[in-house]
């Protein structure tokens, strides 16, 4: 608990903790939920582009144990294609139905009695492929003569929007100085450590359809899901597992495998359960972007950052799957992040490639449009002789000014940047950082500083994504808004509370959380009450934005639970009061009783008081429904549609994040060992200072991973050379560098508890913090990540270090 | 001198956080899936199936070993050490406690192989550095925590028992 | 990924384990540790009609001093090599070089033996085999010889093994006063295969010369390689031979080209960590048998 008496803002430990510290906390793999269960097991296409021309699964259907097998050409009659917000004719099935597009597409799937022997079977159906001319190269891939992944389109540009708010032309031409960088940003994908898995049973009349996963939806998917499956929602019911292994966005990506279940379960008469392996996973699951952009700043000469561009084109891979093109749309309303520049152009161009489709991943978005950002800051200080934090300070938005409407539409909700700034420099000793840059250079040592700053979109607004869409084709399709959260809070006869979310948390506490906020509101403690995480789409409260992604659980979710918390207590104290014979504003619930406020001893134990409700509803206040089931839904302020001009208010609220790197670069080696990390973080009022900090640890490893070695790479004919964990290089322990953190927390005004979203963190931030250090550190601008060490020691050998 | 055609199944008997388990194997079987899907010891999970996650290690006669990479017919007869036997009395272990102090763990899917790990480590060298520390933990990944709470959890640990 | 079907042959003496490879050829794979292996079976890269467990063989994993030549059985576990003073003491390239295989929990489990059958080009404990002028004793039913480790690695995953034959013994000559010797290696993760390796080792004469000088590079060609250094035999040992020495390895080397680096690179990485070592391994020579 708090000093204050409060159980939101103290350290609890989680309540996770000790069923998954003993082993038994229960994961998708551990569950049989329904008998007679065949094992699946994919085929998957060897080749990044061909045309499929014919499968013979004869050998595999005979083969013992083997239960059956479906084709793509199978799912193509038994679904619909699953549409985007880009309205192109892509007929996107989960499975290759005459062409195959990506290295790892699945072709076929095989139900056998286990797993292995599903595998075995996999080896007896032949695939007679034609090669086509893969397309791995961006630049080639939108050229007129380029072979084509989807002919339908007439190009591999699939979506191709330009925005203009304030007056870009005016800045740029009136700009002392304009910094370009032409930058590439890797493909990684967060990789949780549990993959993939579903169970799906089909059961007819009517047709119903139940998945059993670790999705971490419903989201706006299930409704995609039911389309592809052509059943109204009410029949495609979606249950969670009781954990997730992680997701960090990737298991959204998982819906058309769902889809692809949910269809092979109807054709082959059996529930079907799939659990993906590794291989699979680094080959077929969802990846963040890769991107070729550019970025321009225009700045005067005292440091005022006046205009910027965003020339950005986006690695999509061989589809554009649901929600893309969000990655590229969730920071456009704050394209000027930070900063109060009101002159901004930004033209995406959306690309597909024989690659693995891209999908939500940790940061979605942020860390490829703050590379943009956050390198030129850094680029244009060195240009303008400016030094890299007063280039910021001069531009952060002022303090006074919250919120703060931004050129594109994003609403800041409150911050503090200067103060964050001020902090993260005391944290990293700045004037003797760059004392000691400056001894380390004159030793001849390759030394650099590098920072970077965010702005943390969180509680995403449904509707941003139209943004992929004109002003004209969205009053076609029709309004869109919102980012409602939900929550159930029952007490049942014996008096004890469960509390329902639908937040499908994949390690980051939600149950912790909920906890502490209910047991705030109804005077109870943390381990009073019980909280329920999994989903059932059939039994439960939920709504359209109703999942985990975005930062959404503290800056919306919890609202829905403080809400369904008040809507009990209030009945808990009108039950009180009667009995007590006070009126309800004078009961208070505290100490596990509803008490007169001011007269301790006249109290009655919380258990009893809210059991009455269902033992004796004749004994009731007058007018007052029996039973405590209270549901709460919230709908975030000032969500609304795009404007005419294309600005939306993206999320609910706006965390702020400073970042500053201190890296050296062995010049024989070409290793970067990060020698000080400092990242200062605004997450409004902190709900559980164990979780936040987890959660910042977290995301700066997915960072330092980003910036230092992870990559999916595929060679020039597509093929995926990161398909297992040896190649794909997760970081590990050995090479995490120490993070100080620290804390400016400006209460958001948003929500209730005045807690901001800040599960992103460094992941958005760490890769370029870390590039602006190494490109300090080498004296030259033209650094792109992963710092792996074969790449920096070629730009050491380069000539690079002669600053 | 042993010999298990393949398709056959055969019995493997061990012993498991200190019960006799039974059940049936055929040559290829793994043990993370015996364990899992035969004796239905659901607490040891798997990460990658080719040795470098590390989420499915075991102890498997006084060592810390990848449960992925042995057969389930190699260990007949063995000791085997979960996560589900960590806990002795129903209360946890000292490094269990500390893992939840130093919130060690996110989504907990790695945290078993750790734990095993992390215990036996620590019998063979119960007054690490953290490089020890650090350098042991470079045989499990794990994508939620930066490993930070791991470290200090371990140490803490260690200097209370040294 | 789960392994292919395959027959499970349990050998519990060498002269079971011998009669299996005969019997089986090179349809079977002996498992030791199954460090390599094991991932290999579960993604079907490998595919034998058997496997050949020869874990049960008690005879395959010790460690014994023989003369000037230390002896240690396949089955030896990376772990307790690590742990043997007789190693840290006779053959401490090798302790030098343990450490950097793997990781804690698959040292626990792996073997000397069954690293080096694998053949991995960056494996560590090949190069220190390669790097000391080791041996590698295989058998086959009635009939053992004794390969040197030079010899034995044919190329990536290739050996001079036949099909039969078995690894049972890895033979390591002792160190020698006067003799000093060192390890280094970079990869992008601590544990992972190393990106180059290089073992050094050195004789300095009492008036501080170079009586011999060897430097084994892993990771650099397609098998483990010993630099031909004979030009520095007499030269002092300085950082400046060191340095002119590893230059002489990287100009010499014909090195690999892969996703993970270029041959520059690694030909810079010969430079720079064959510097390194063979300048600690002069000063440990000068200084007393390391």
């Amino acid at each position: 608990m708090t000093e204050g008496g409060r159980w939101v803002g103290a350290p609890v430990p989680r309540k996770e903790d000790e069923a998954l510290l003993t082993g038994h906390a229960r994961f998708i793999d551990d569950m049989e939920p329904v008998p007679g269960l065949r094992h699946a097991a994919l085929l998957r296409s060897p080749h990044a582009h061909a045309d499929i021309v014919s499968v013979d699964i004869s050998n595999a259907v005979s083969h013992p144990g083997v239960h059956g097998v479906v084709t793509g050409v199978d799912i193509s009659a038994a679904t619909r294609p699953i549409p985007s917000a880009v309205r192109v004719p892509i007929d996107y099935y989960p499975m290759a139905v005459d062409k195959v597009r990506y290295a790892g597409e699945p072709v076929a799937l095989v139900a056998a009695e286990d797993r292995y022997v599903a595998e075995d079977a996999l080896e007896l159906i032949e695939v007679e492929y034609r090669p086509l001319p893969p397309v791995m190269d961006l630049d080639a891939a939108m050229d007129d003569d380029s072979p084509l992944l989807h002919e339908a389109v007439g190009s591999n540009v699939v979506h191709h929007r330009s925005f203009r708010y304030g007056d870009p032309e005016t800045a740029f031409a009136e700009a002392d100085r304009v910094v370009r960088l032409d930058w590439t940003f890797p493909r990684y994908s967060s990789t949780p450590m549990e993959t993939y898995g579903a169970v799906a049973q089909f059961e007819p009349a009517p047709d119903r359809y139940t998945i059993w996963s670790n999705f971490q939806g419903p989201f706006i998917l299930h409704a995609l899901m039911c389309g592809a499956l052509g059943v109204p929602g009410n029949r495609l019911r979606l249950i969670t597992s009781p954990q997730s292994g992680g997701s960090f966005g990737i298991k959204q990506g998982m819906y058309p495998y769902m889809v692809l279940l949910a269809a092979a379960s109807r054709l082959l008469g059996v529930p079907l359960k799939w659990i993906e392996d590794r291989l699979e996973h680094l080959v077929g699951s969802s990846a963040a972007s890769n991107r070729e952009d550019a970025v321009e700043a225009a700045f005067r000469n005292d440091g005022t950052l006046i205009g910027l561009k965003f020339l950005n084109v986006v690695d999509v891979g061989a589809f554009i799957r649901a929600p893309e093109p969000a990655s590229v749309y969730r920071m456009h309303s704050a394209s000027n992040g930070a900063y109060r520049v009101g002159n901004i152009y930004v033209d995406n161009r959306l690309v597909t490639t024989n690659r693995l489709p891209i999908g939500l991943n940790r940061g979605y978005g942020g860390p490829q449009f703050f590379f943009a950002l956050e390198r030129a800051m850094d680029a244009g200080a060195r240009a303008l002789g400016i030094d890299i934090a007063e280039i910021r300070r001069r531009n952060f938005i002022p303090r006074d000014s919250f919120p703060y409407r931004a050129p594109a539409g994003a609403i800041y909700d409150a911050g503090d940047y200067e103060a964050g700034l001020d902090r993260a420099l005391e944290l990293a000793g700045y004037e003797e950082l760059r004392a000691g840059r400056d001894r380390a250079r004159d030793e001849g040592r390759l030394f650099g500083i590098g920072m970077a700053t965010a702005i943390e979109p969180s509680g995403s607004n449904m509707a941003y994504v139209t943004l992929a869409q004109t002003p004209e084709e969205r009053a076609r399709a029709g309004g869109r808004s919102g980012g409602l959260g939900t929550c159930t809070i029952s007490v049942d006869p014996t008096g004890s509370v469960t509390v329902k979310t639908v937040s499908t948390p994949a390690g980051q506490g939600h149950a912790t959380v909920a906890a502490q906020v209910a047991a705030d509101a109804l005077g109870l403690t943390p381990d009073d009450i019980d909280v329920v995480t999994e989903v059932d789409t059939l039994t439960g409260a939920w709504s359209l934005a109703s999942g985990n992604y975005a930062n959404r659980f503290s800056s919306v979710v919890i609202d829905a639970i403080g809400e369904a918390a008040r809507l009990v207590a209030d009945k808990v104290r009108a039950v009180a009061a009667e009995d007590l014979e006070v009126a309800a504003e004078d009961v208070e619930l505290a100490d596990g009783t509803a008490r007169v406020v001011g007269v301790p001893e006249k109290a009655l134990p919380f258990r009893r008081v809210a059991a009455k409700t269902h033992w004796h509803p004749a004994g009731l206040p007058d007018g007052m429904t029996p039973g405590i089931f209270e549901t709460a839904i919230v709908s975030p302020p000032g969500l609304g549609p795009p404007d005419e001009r294309d600005r939306v208010a993206s999320a609910v609220t706006f965390g702020f994040i400073c970042d500053l790197a201190a890296v050296e670069i062995d010049r024989g080696t070409g290793r970067v060992e990060v020698r000080k990390y400092v990242s200062v973080h605004d997450v409004g009022n902190v709900l559980n200072p164990l979780i936040v900090e987890g959660q910042i640890l977290g995301g700066f490893a997915h960072g330092v991973g980003g910036a230092l070695m992870e990559e999916m790479v595929y060679d020039e004919e597509g093929n995926p050379l990161s398909g297992t964990f040896a190649d794909y290089l997760c970081v590990t322990a050995p090479e995490m560098p120490a993070l100080t953190v620290g804390h400016v927390d400006t209460p958001s005004p948003h929500t209730a508890l005045g807690a901001k979203g800040m599960g992103d963190g460094c992941s958005m931030l760490a890769p370029t913090a870390i590039a602006n250090a190494v490109a300090d550190a080498l004296g030259r601008e033209d650094v792109d990540p992963p710092f792996t060490l074969n790449r920096v020691w070629d730009l050491v050998a380069d000539g690079g270090g002669a600053g | 001198m042993l010999r298990i055609k393949p398709g056959t199944r055969h019995r493997v008997t061990v012993t498991v956080n200190g019960r006799r388990h039974g059940g049936f194997a055929e040559a290829r079987t793994l043990l993370s899936d015996f364990l899992r899907h035969e004796l239905k010891l659901f607490g040891t999970h798997v990460g990658c199936e080719h040795g470098v996650c590390g989420a499915c290690t075991v102890n498997i006669d006084g060592r810390a070993v990848r449960s992925c990479l042995r057969f389930a017919v190699q260990v007949d007869g063995a000791e085997i050490g979960t996560v589900e036997g960590l806990a002795e009395g129903g209360s946890l272990s000292p490094l269990q406690e500390a893992f939840r102090r130093h919130h060690a763990l996110q989504c907990g899917f790695c945290t078993a192989g750790i734990l095993i790990s992390a215990t036996q480590f620590l019998e063979t060298n119960p007054d690490p550095t953290e490089d020890e520390v650090r350098d042991m933990l470079s045989g499990h990944i794990c994508r939620c925590t930066g490993y930070e709470g791991m470290v200090r959890a371990i140490l803490d640990v260690a200097g209370g028992s040294s | 990924m789960k392994p292919a079907p395959f027959e499970y042959c349990r050998a519990d003496t060498l002269d079971e384990a011998l009669e299996l490879m005969a019997e089986f050829g090179s349809d079977a794979s002996a498992l030791a540790g199954g460090m390599s292996l094991g991932p290999m079976l579960n993604m079907r890269l490998a595919r034998p009609a058997a496997v050949i467990d020869i874990n049960p063989v008690e005879s395959l994993a010790g460690i014994a001093a023989d003369g000037g030549v230390l002896e240690t059985g396949a089955l030896c576990r990376q772990v307790d090599a690590l742990a043997s003073p007789l190693i840290a003491e006779s053959v401490p390239l090798l302790a030098e070089a343990l450490p950097f295989v793997g990781h804690f929990q698959t040292r626990n489990r792996g073997t000397l033996g069954g690293s080096v059958c694998h053949a991995d080009p960056s494996a560590e404990i090949p190069l220190a085999l390669v790097a000391l002028g080791g041996e590698v004793v295989v058998q086959r039913k009635g009939r053992a010889r004794t390969i040197a480790a030079d010899d034995f690695f044919d190329g990536i995953f290739a050996t001079a093994r036949e099909p039969d034959e078995l690894v049972t013994a890895l033979r390591w000559p002792r160190a020698t006063a006067g003799t000093g010797c060192a390890f280094d290696e970079i990869a992008q993760r601590q544990g992972d295969f190393a990106i180059a390796a290089v073992a050094a080792a050195a004789t300095v004469d009492p008036d501080g010369g170079l009586s011999a000088v060897s430097l084994g590079l892993g990771g650099i060609e397609d098998r483990p390689v010993l630099a031909d250094l004979s030009g520095f035999v007499g030269a002092p040992a300085t950082a400046e031979t060191a340095a002119g020495a590893a230059a002489l390895a990287a100009d010499r080397a014909d090195p690999i080209e892969d996703p993970k680096a270029s041959a520059a690179y690694r030909r810079q990485l010969v430079r720079v960590l064959g510097a390194r070592a063979l300048e600690r391994a002069f000063d440990r020579a000068g200084a007393a048998p390391c």
